[in-house]
């Protein structure tokens, strides 16, 4: 596979725990889409229903393609308040 | 309007004062204003909760804060807003949230303050994780705010 962009993956919360790390820099080749970010990243098939997606700290859907230096973050429910 | 998340204990009540001391002379006008403070509790689904642990995701809580504050300037009349939010380690009894906004009418100041209260609920990026006698849990979801 040839790299030619490098994204910064981020999990948090209980997704953090599960997935046994915080960030990570991935080197994906040609376009990408988030779902394929979270494969590539935790090498799990489909994201699970609850999971909720952030590219450059804005909610995304699954099939958001993504862009070279982005940040692409995955994270559960929001309890906050 | 003012956002701010704060690492430490804080007295709700005491920042509104100061805060509402500060406002300009516009938003001095204002005829309501209405604040919604939440608050930790030490019970929850049945368990004595010991402490709270809350963690955000730095940089995207502010901004959808942000866009939450500029949705409702977009539908109320808004004079000025605060909203402030704990992170960190918190005891029972510690404010968590504070939202207030001030405005002409009470209807703009009522329903503004649901919704970004609402909308932060839903959207904002914070996550608790409680302490209990048998171990910790994370909370995993808010319960609906309306009926």
């Amino acid at each position: 596979m040839r790299i030619s962009m490098m994204i910064q993956v981020r999990f948090f919360a209980s997704l953090r725990e599960q997935i046994g790390v915080a960030d990570k820099q991935l080197g994906v080749s040609g376009e990408m889409t988030v779902a394929q970010v979270w494969q590539q990243a935790t090498g799990l098939s489909d994201i699970p229903a609850n999971v909720l997606m952030a590219v450059n700290m804005n909610y995304v859907d699954a099939d958001q393609p993504v862009a070279e230096g982005d940040e692409v973050a995955f994270f559960p429910p929001v309890t906050g308040g | 309007m003012h956002i701010e998340i704060i690492n430490q204990v804080f007295d709700p009540y005491a920042r509104l004062q100061d805060y509402q001391s500060t406002l300009s002379t516009a938003a001095r006008q204002f005829g309501a204003s209405n604040v919604f403070v939440g608050t930790m509790r030490d019970f929850n689904q049945g368990d004595q909760v010991q402490h709270m642990t809350l963690e955000h995701y730095p940089g995207m809580t502010e901004k959808e804060l942000e866009r939450i504050a500029s949705e409702a300037r977009q539908q109320w009349h808004i004079l000025d807003g605060l909203i402030l939010h704990r992170v960190g380690m918190i005891a029972p009894a510690d404010s968590i949230v504070l939202v207030a906004i001030w405005s002409l009418h009470r209807l703009d100041a009522f329903e503004a303050c649901r919704y970004i209260m609402e909308a932060l609920k839903s959207r904002a990026p914070f996550w608790k994780k409680e302490t209990l006698a048998t171990g910790e849990r994370w909370v995993d979801k808010n319960t609906a705010g309306f009926k």
